[in-house]
C-alpha cells in the first residue's frame, strides 16, 4: 500500500458516529484546527481592507487550482502541465455563458452567472475527459509533454476565437457574479456586519471562500474514499491495479476530468478576479506555461497528493507576489523600474523555483510531510495502533 | 513550387536546430532517465554569455564562451543538484529541473530587460538567391553545423569509450556499474554535451532569420519546441531526436505559410499529439511492456 498519501488523506472523523472508547486525539485536534481556521477566514473581512482581501482571493484561486492539480499529479500520478489551459477554458466558458446576448462583437448566452459558473466547471471537465484517450495511453513524462500541447492549443484558441474570448488586444469583460439575484458587487442591498459594510470586496471574499471550502471538502472526500484508492492504485502500479479490478482507463480519465473541473473553476474565478478575460499574446501570461508551472510548484511545495499541502503551496506561490506588492507600497521596496528591476512577481518566482529544488532534494513529501511529522511527534505518547 | 521548396529548405534548417536541442534531451534521458525541463534555460544562459562577452572578445570568441558556459551550466546542474539526490526517482528530478529553469530564466530575462540582442553575427540577415528561391544563410549554416555535430556525436556514440559506456549505462545501469563503468562520469558528460548543443543552438535561434526576435523569453519558448521533437522521435532514441527535430521544423515552416503564423506553434504540438496517440512511445522509442 502506498504509505505517504494514504495516511495523509484520512477522512475527518464523522461526528455523528457513536463514540468509540478511544478516539485518536490527533484527529480531534486536526478537526478543531480546521474549524478554527475557517472561523478566522470568515472573520478576516471585518479587519482587512479591500486590497488585502483582493490578495486573499488570489490565493484562493491558487488553492482551488492546486487542489485539482494535486489530485491528478499526486494521487493519480499523472503529470499534467495543462492546468493553464483548463483555466482559460473555464474562464472563457463562464464569460461566454453569462455574457449578454446580442453583442455583435462577441457571443454571449445571457445565462444566470451562478449557472454559468457551473457550466464553466462542466465545460472544463468535459475537455479534460476529451483528453482522456491521450491521457489513458501515456505515462509519466510523455503525458506531461503531451498535456503541454493543450496550453499551446489554448494559446491559439485565445488568439483566433475572438468571438468567444474577445481577442488578445481588448479581451472582454465577464458578467458580474450574482447568486439567486444577490449581486457580488457594490449594488443591491446595503449590508453591514458589526459595523463593517459588506461590499464588493467582502462579498467576493465570501464567495471565493465558499468555493474553496467546497473544493477542499470534495477533494478530501475523493482522496479518502474509493475513488482516491483507485487513483493511488493506478499511480503505484497500473498492472497490479488492473488485476485488483480497478479500471485503469476510467481511473485515469476520471482523475483528469476532476482536475480539469477544478482548473475550470479556478479559471472562472480568475476572470472574475481580474474582471476581464484577456487571452495571452505569447506563451507567457495569465494562461501560459508559466501558470501551469506555478500550479505545479504549489503542488510540489505542498507535497504531491496532499490537499492541505496544496493550500499552503497556493499561499506561498500565489500569495507571495500579492503580499510583497502590498508591503512594497508601504516600505518602498521594488521602487526601481526599467531594466533589471526586481519586481514582486520576479522575487516570488525565485522563491518558488528555489523551493521546488529544496523540496525535491531534502523533503520529497513537501510541506505536508513536515507537517505530518510534527503532528505525529506531538501525539506520540500513545503508541499508534497498527491496523 | 518555388515557395514550397523554399519552405522545405528553411524548415529543414529550423529542424536542424531543434534536432540539436532534442538530441540534448535524449542524451540526458538515456544517461539518467531524467527529462530536463531546464533545457530552455541552458539555451538562454549560453546566449546571455555571448551578449555579455562579445564586446570584449568579438563574436567568435563570445560564441565559444557561450557554448562552453551553457555546457558548464548543464554540468553544474547535474553535479550540484541531481547527483546529490540519488534516492529521488527520475520524475522528481524532472520536477527539480523545472525549479532550476524558473530561476535561471527569470534572472536572465531580468538582466536582459528590454534589450533583445541578436546573436547570429556571422550569418544573420544575409539571404541569397539560388535558382529562383530565397534562402536564409542562418538555416543553411544551421543545417551544416547540425550535420557535422550530429555525425560527430553518432561516431562518438558508436565507437568511443564514452559512447560505449553511455550505451551500456542506458541499457542496464547496474550491470554497467559492475563492469567498471563510472556511472557519475557518464551522467556528467551527458549533461555537458547536452549543454554544449544548447549553446550552439541559441546562436541560430536568436536571429532575425530564425525567429525575428533577439534573445528574450521568446527564445526560451522556441526552445520548448524541442520537447515535441524529442517526444515525437521517442525519448530514448538519438535517431528519433534528429528525425523529430526535422519534422518539427518542417511542420512549423509549412503551417506558418499555409495556415497561419499563430497556428504554427500549436501545429507542432498537434502533430506530436497525433503521433503519441498512435505510438505512445514516439516513432522510434522503446515500447514499454508490462509483464504480470
Amino acid at each position: 500500500m502506498s504509505d505517504s498519501a494514504v495516511s495523509e488523506v484520512d477522512t475527518l472523523p464523522e461526528t455523528a458516529e457513536p463514540a468509540r472508547p478511544r478516539r485518536d486525539p490527533a484527529k480531534l485536534v486536526r478537526t478543531a484546527a480546521w474549524l478554527a481556521l475557517l472561523v478566522v477566514l470568515l472573520a478576516l473581512p471585518l479587519y482587512l481592507d479591500a486590497a488585502w482581501l483582493k490578495a486573499g482571493q488570489y490565493m484562493m484561486i491558487g488553492a482551488v487550482g492546486a487542489i485539482g492539480l494535486t489530485l491528478v499529479v499526486g494521487q493519480a500520478g499523472q503529470l499534467s502541465l495543462a492546468h493553464a489551459f483548463f483555466l482559460l477554458a473555464g474562464g472563457t466558458a463562464y464569460t461566454v455563458l453569462s455574457g449578454p446576448t446580442g453583442d455583435d462583437r462577441v457571443i454571449g448566452f445571457g445565462l444566470d452567472p451562478g449557472l454559468s459558473l457551473l457550466g464553466a466547471v462542466a465545460v472544463a471537465a468535459l475537455l479534460g475527459l476529451a483528453f482522456a484517450p491521450v491521457a489513458g495511453r501515456l505515462r509519466g513524462i510523455y503525458l506531461g509533454v503531451a498535456s503541454l500541447a493543450l496550453v499551446f492549443l489554448g494559446l491559439y484558441f485565445g488568439q483566433s476565437a475572438e468571438e468567444l474570448t474577445g481577442g488578445t488586444s481588448t479581451g472582454r469583460t465577464p458578467a458580474p457574479f450574482s447568486l439567486f439575484g444577490f449581486p457580488f458587487t457594490n449594488d443591491g442591498p446595503q449590508l453591514a456586519l458589526l459595523g463593517v459594510p459588506i461590499r464588493a470586496a467582502e462579498r467576493m471574499w465570501y464567495l471565493f471562500l465558499l468555493l474553496t471550502v467546497i473544493a477542499f471538502v470534495i477533494a478530501r472526500g475523493a482522496a479518502g474514499g474509493r475513488v482516491g484508492r483507485s487513483w493511488r492504485a493506478v499511480r503505484d502500479n497500473e498492472a497490479a491495479a488492473a488485476v485488483m479490478g480497478v479500471s485503469v482507463l476510467r481511473a485515469k480519465a476520471g482523475a483528469f476530468a476532476v482536475s480539469s473541473a477544478y482548473g475550470g473553476l479556478a479559471g472562472a474565478m480568475t476572470v472574475l478576479w481580474f474582471d476581464i478575460l484577456k487571452p495571452d499574446e505569447s506563451e507567457f501570461g495569465t494562461y501560459g506555461i508559466n501558470v501551469s508551472i506555478a500550479f505545479l510548484a504549489m503542488v510540489i511545495i505542498g507535497g504531491l497528493g496532499s490537499v492541505p499541502g496544496a493550500l499552503v503551496g497556493a499561499l506561498i506561490v500565489n500569495g507571495l507576489p500579492q503580499v510583497l506588492a502590498l508591503y512594497s507600497a508601504d516600505l518602498g521596496w521594488f521602487s526601481g523600474t526599467g531594466d533589471g528591476a526586481l519586481t514582486p512577481v520576479l522575487v516570488s518566482s525565485f522563491v518558488y523555483g528555489a523551493a521546488i529544488i529544496l523540496v525535491v532534494l531534502f523533503e520529497p513529501g513537501g510541506l505536508a510531510a513536515i507537517g505530518r511529522r510534527i503532528t505525529q511527534r506531538r501525539f506520540r505518547r500513545q503508541p499508534p495502533e497498527e491496523p | 513550387m518555388n515557395t514550397f521548396l523554399q519552405l522545405v529548405v528553411n524548415g529543414l534548417g529550423k529542424g536542424a536546430v531543434f534536432a540539436l536541442l532534442a538530441l540534448g534531451f535524449v542524451i540526458i534521458f538515456k544517461a539518467t532517465e531524467v527529462v530536463n525541463f531546464a533545457h530552455g534555460s541552458l539555451v538562454l544562459f549560453g546566449g546571455y554569455l555571448v551578449v555579455v562577452t562579445r564586446d570584449a572578445l568579438g563574436w567568435v570568441g563570445a560564441s565559444l564562451v557561450g557554448i562552453v558556459s551553457a555546457g558548464v551550466l548543464g554540468l553544474l546542474v547535474e553535479r550540484l543538484l541531481l547527483s546529490r539526490s540519488r534516492h529521488a526517482d527520475a520524475n522528481s528530478l524532472a520536477l527539480l529541473t523545472i525549479g532550476v529553469d524558473v530561476m535561471v530564466t527569470e534572472e536572465i530575462v531580468r538582466r536582459l530587460g528590454v534589450t533583445l540582442p541578436f546573436l547570429g553575427g556571422a550569418w544573420d540577415a544575409k539571404p541569397f538567391q539560388l535558382g529562383g528561391i530565397t534562402l536564409f544563410r542562418t538555416h543553411l549554416v544551421a543545417l551544416g553545423v547540425a550535420a557535422v555535430l550530429i555525425t560527430a556525436f553518432w561516431l562518438a556514440f558508436k565507437y568511443s569509450n564514452w559512447g560505449v559506456a553511455m550505451r551500456a549505462q542506458a541499457e542496464n545501469r547496474e550491470a554497467a556499474a559492475l563492469m567498471g563503468i563510472r556511472s557519475s562520469r557518464v551522467t556528467a558528460t551527458a549533461w555537458l554535451v547536452a549543454g554544449l548543443l544548447a549553446g550552439v543552438a541559441v546562436l541560430f535561434i536568436a536571429t532575425q532569420d530564425f525567429s525575428g526576435a533577439g534573445l528574450s523569453r521568446g527564445t526560451h519558448s522556441i526552445a520548448l519546441a524541442a520537447f515535441p521533437a524529442a517526444i515525437l522521435g521517442g525519448l530514448d532514441s538519438t535517431a528519433g531526436a534528429v528525425v523529430g527535430g526535422l519534422v518539427v521544423g518542417l511542420v512549423e515552416a509549412l503551417s506558418a505559410q499555409y495556415v497561419s503564423f499563430d497556428f504554427s506553434k500549436s501545429a507542432v504540438f498537434l502533430v506530436m499529439l497525433v503521433v503519441l496517440v498512435v505510438r505512445p512511445s514516439g516513432l522510434f522509442g522503446t515500447r514499454e511492456r508490462t509483464r504480470v
